[in-house]
């Protein structure tokens, strides 16, 4: 790989790390179900740049291109699947605060 | 090279947008600004075909998603909202330390150039001989979970009648 590649292999991965770092964050700090599920997104969106980058660079674009449909496939469910959970909760105890919801508390 | 810089900053901000803000659905709206950010960067890298899905599933249809799901539950009160952040920031004020102090130690290790000597042979240019006959597998699972996901939905977001509850 040119000496160029690696420059803006390293450029995006320094802002990959700070979307991993912010998704992160979200998921520690936060008590809403709604708000970590978002900070999961950040992280598989950080996963995906970094594959689009790395397969930039290597010149593999069609098939880092195939993983990322599939991340994005996979992405979308989750989102759609943790929104109806964190729905079914709320109607439950009427609130999404992770804090509160005692009931599975063993 | 320029403006792939402005445009990571801008999603970066975004991002950082959508962990700081105080409204779920402001939050929301920067987690779709972030998505089209992304988009643009992956148009510029030569992928559009996951830059067309990234734009249309993650910026549309889960904002849709999200903001489907926020609209059906209660906002807390902007009081109470404020009172979280503050004693969030109060409980967790050495993350954003560990951070920066994890980011200066991680710039003084110098990377080696790895990918120079990765060479991977046989493998199509176009995306859509990749993904129909190398990698049929990842199709057949991604029909499995759009399947899941499908009936997930359908049980977890229909109205109950009153008398089960």
């Amino acid at each position: 790989m040119s000496g160029e590649s690696w420059n803006l292999f390293l450029m995006f991965g320094f802002f990959v790390v700070i979307l991993l770092a912010a998704g992160l964050y979200c998921i520690l700090i936060t008590r809403n179900l709604l708000r970590a599920v978002i900070g999961i997104e950040l992280l598989v969106k950080a996963a995906t740049l970094l594959l689009i980058i790395i397969g930039y660079v290597t010149g593999k674009t069609a098939l880092t291109q195939s993983f990322v449909i599939t991340i994005i496939v996979i992405e979308v469910v989750l989102a759609a699947i943790a929104g109806g959970i964190a729905l079914r909760v709320y109607r439950h105890n009427n609130t999404l605060d992770t804090h509160l919801l005692r009931r599975l508390r063993g | 090279m320029n403006i792939d810089i402005i445009l990571l900053v801008l999603m970066t901000l975004a991002a950082l947008w959508t962990v700081m803000g105080r409204s779920l659905l402001k939050a929301t709206i920067g987690l779709a600004v972030t998505s089209a950010i992304i988009t643009i960067l992956m148009f510029r890298l030569d992928s559009p075909m996951a830059a067309v899905f990234e734009l249309s599933v993650c910026t549309g249809l889960m904002t849709v998603i999200f903001v489907s799901t926020i609209s059906l539950t209660k906002p807390l009160t902007h009081k109470e909202v404020v009172a979280l952040s503050k004693a969030r920031m109060k409980r967790f004020w050495y993350l954003p330390l560990i951070l920066i102090l994890l980011g200066a130690g991680l710039s003084l290790i110098k990377l080696p150039n790895y990918f120079a000597e990765t060479v991977i042979s046989g493998i199509p240019q176009d995306m859509r001989q990749v993904l129909w006959n190398s990698r049929q597998l990842d199709i057949f699972g991604q029909i499995i979970i759009i399947i899941a996901g499908a009936l997930g939905v359908v049980i977890l977001f229909e109205e109950r009648r009153k008398d089960e509850w």
